[in-house]
């Protein structure tokens, strides 16, 4: 467990944009009427993806579409470590430090995070445009070590692609997500030991 | 070695089109009106022949578990949920499965629901695998587009498949604290009984598959339950994806007989321990709940339920950690503490309280900074939290740390010696 509270600043206001009623009232819909508190992690990821982080005026606008508590919204948005609770930088890079990464060198891979973003997780980088955090496990152990920025997972990396795949993200390019040596997922590198009957 | 014309996922790597036109060339979808047509019963009947057993880490019998459903549905509908909240350090199998040969897992949910009686099914995704998701979700639109699930599909049996995901929480992998997420709440494990067979989901009788485990069964209804019970050993048969990570040349994961030697596991599909087989220390061989296994035993052991539980391991997710000479072995162990202190749901006491506990001692114990008698003290903890919460959170917090005493004792004194000779050494 640990400590996870709001953030001392909070927005005054938060409203989902027009263009998210359809999936909210999809996200509903996927659950048996009056059970519509299933939908409350859907939608408070919606948020996060619209604002960046988790705010108090959020989570007291999703239990008011969802007829819930706020306390029990609070509760989610607490206990859910995907929630960001304050702001982070555009590119949020989350890199993966439990056992098999670390076996593999992710202690590189946060060096390299400390070097290019900031010396210490949780801190927007001077060009507000990274954060980074250590996380949990991120079930890409056969790719390790590996870290995630947004939605994709960069795979095999090491130090220096690290450095590469930030710059790149800097320079605003988006670099191609997945194995970073030269795999397509997680076969033997060099090439598949089985299914060769299925090219 | 498992022949590829025995294997299920013949796509996990994902070379080919995982969508319905290929996963059809490979065999998805084929007769699945005539498996139906065998009736509940008979589909359980033949999971139970199959020997199956579950493969999200505890082993138990699927048909079995599928049976415990209630015969009618009454007022309750039934429902079927589906394990994705893949989180067990070292485990990455579901991943492929979703995002390569998603169109197994839709199929067996139409499957499995059927034999429950089940006309819904919630897949519950880990948060993080957001990629994964969609081409899940893609793969359940092109079955509905199809018409193979839905109302008035071709099966004959109204069918609504939903995807759900999390946002980050270990714990969510836990049976009733994944319900508890899927209903909107803290995952928090549930007091059992009642069990989930009659008070699941939104209080309604309720089975909880792994992914694999559900993925597999249309394969094997298909060519049989004698086939899949032919493969591998008595009680432990079948084929089984493993996970090969840590310092291995080629780690990866593969689909292969159960109970295949572990180092033959290694070598043939993984390339080998790094610095050769005799360079190997130790190997976590299901999962970080489970207790590590020295080079010794690593020698000769099998990798299944039985021959693992022999050696006071576990096969648990089949997913191999495997460390050379250079690993500082207790660091990795309290790696997989901290793990767990970060992860522990905060409702049981002893998890709550001890799984920080046990993180601090094994933080010293680490530079040596330490009594030898910690060490039995730190022994009896593990005794004191194992067994004693409601989830077993608590139990695989205690097993990796009883594992390295067991077997890693002496390196644990060895440091507590060499940091007394040199009071003053820097860190």
């Amino acid at each position: 467990m640990s400590v996870r509270r709001l953030y001392h600043e909070q927005p005054a206001s938060f409203a989902f944009p027009p263009e998210d009623e359809a999936f909210i009232a999809s996200e509903i819909a996927k659950y048996p009427p009056g059970r519509q508190a299933s939908a409350v992690i859907a939608l408070l990821w919606r948020g996060q993806e619209r604002f960046g982080w988790v705010t108090k005026p959020m989570i007291e606008h999703v239990a008011q579409r969802l007829g819930m508590a706020d306390i029990r919204v609070l509760e989610v948005a607490t206990f859910y470590t995907m929630f960001n609770l304050e702001p982070v930088g555009e590119h949020l890079v989350q890199v993966c430090t439990t056992t098999p990464c670390w076996l593999r060198g992710s202690d590189d891979v946060v060096a390299a995070c400390k070097k290019h973003i900031a010396p210490t997780q949780h801190t927007i980088s001077a060009d507000g445009k990274f954060s980074w955090m250590e996380v949990e496990c991120l079930g890409a152990c056969v790719n390790a070590p590996m870290l995630q920025i947004g939605k994709d997972f960069y795979e095999d990396i090491d130090g220096p692609t690290t450095e590469k795949i930030l710059d790149a993200f800097r320079r605003g390019q988006k670099p191609m997500p997945g194995p970073q040596n030269g795999r397509r997922s997680s076969e033997p590198l060099g090439g598949a030991t089985t299914l060769k009957e299925f090219g | 070695m498992l022949a590829d014309k025995d294997r299920i996922f013949t796509n996990l790597y994902g070379f080919q089109d995982w969508g319905l036109a290929g996963a059809r060339a490979r065999g998805c979808w084929d007769g699945t009106k005539a498996i139906l047509e065998r009736g509940p019963d008979a589909i359980v009947d033949q999971m139970k022949k199959s020997g199956l057993r579950g493969r999200g880490g505890a082993g138990f019998s699927t048909g079995l578990k599928w049976s415990f459903m209630p015969k009618e549905v009454k007022e309750r509908p039934h429902y079927l949920v589906v394990n994705a909240d893949e989180s067990e350090p070292g485990t990455c199998k579901d991943r492929d499965i979703m995002r390569h040969d998603p169109h197994h897992l839709v199929e067996g949910c139409l499957i499995a629901s059927f034999a429950m009686r089940a006309h819904v099914c919630y897949i519950y995704v880990r948060g993080e695998f957001i990629r994964e998701r969609e081409i899940l979700q893609a793969a359940v639109d092109q079955a509905y587009e199809a018409k193979l699930i839905g109302k008035n599909n071709i099966h004959g049996w109204d069918f609504d498949l939903y995807v759900h995901h999390g946002a980050g929480a270990y714990i969510c992998g836990e049976e009733t604290a994944l319900l508890e997420s899927l209903e909107g709440k803290k995952g928090q494990p549930r007091l059992k009984p009642p069990f989930p067979a009659n008070v699941g989901v939104y209080g309604c009788p309720t089975t909880v598959n792994n992914v694999e485990s559900i993925a597999v069964a249309p394969t094997i209804l298909r060519r049989g339950p004698e086939w899949f019970a032919g493969i591998g050993r008595p009680n432990n048969v079948g084929t089984k994806v493993y996970c090969i990570s840590g310092h291995v040349n080629k780690p990866c994961n593969v689909e292969e007989e159960m109970g295949i030697p572990l180092k033959e596991l290694i070598e043939r599909h993984a390339g080998g321990v790094r610095g050769g087989w005799d360079n190997l220390l130790a190997v976590i061989p299901g999962g970080a709940s489970v207790p590590l296994i020295p080079k010794s035993i690593c020698d000769t052991v099998l990798m299944d339920f039985d021959a693992l539980r022999d050696v006071q391991s576990g096969l648990g997710t089949a997913a191999v950690i495997v460390m050379d000479k250079s690993t500082d072995i207790v660091k990795a162990i309290a790696r997989l503490s901290y793990f767990y202190k970060h992860e522990s749901c905060g409702q049981c006491t002893p998890c709550r309280e001890g799984t920080g506990w046990m993180w601090r001692v094994m933080t010293r114990l680490q530079k040596g900074d330490a009594a030898v008698p910690e060490i039995d003290l730190l022994q009896e903890v593990t005794k004191e939290v194992e067994g004693h919460t409601i989830c077993a959170l608590g139990d695989a917090a205690a097993w990796p740390i009883q594992g390295l005493i067991r077997h890693f004792r002496p390196e644990l004194e060895r440091r507590i010696a060499a940091r007394k000779s040199q009071p003053m050494a820097a860190e």
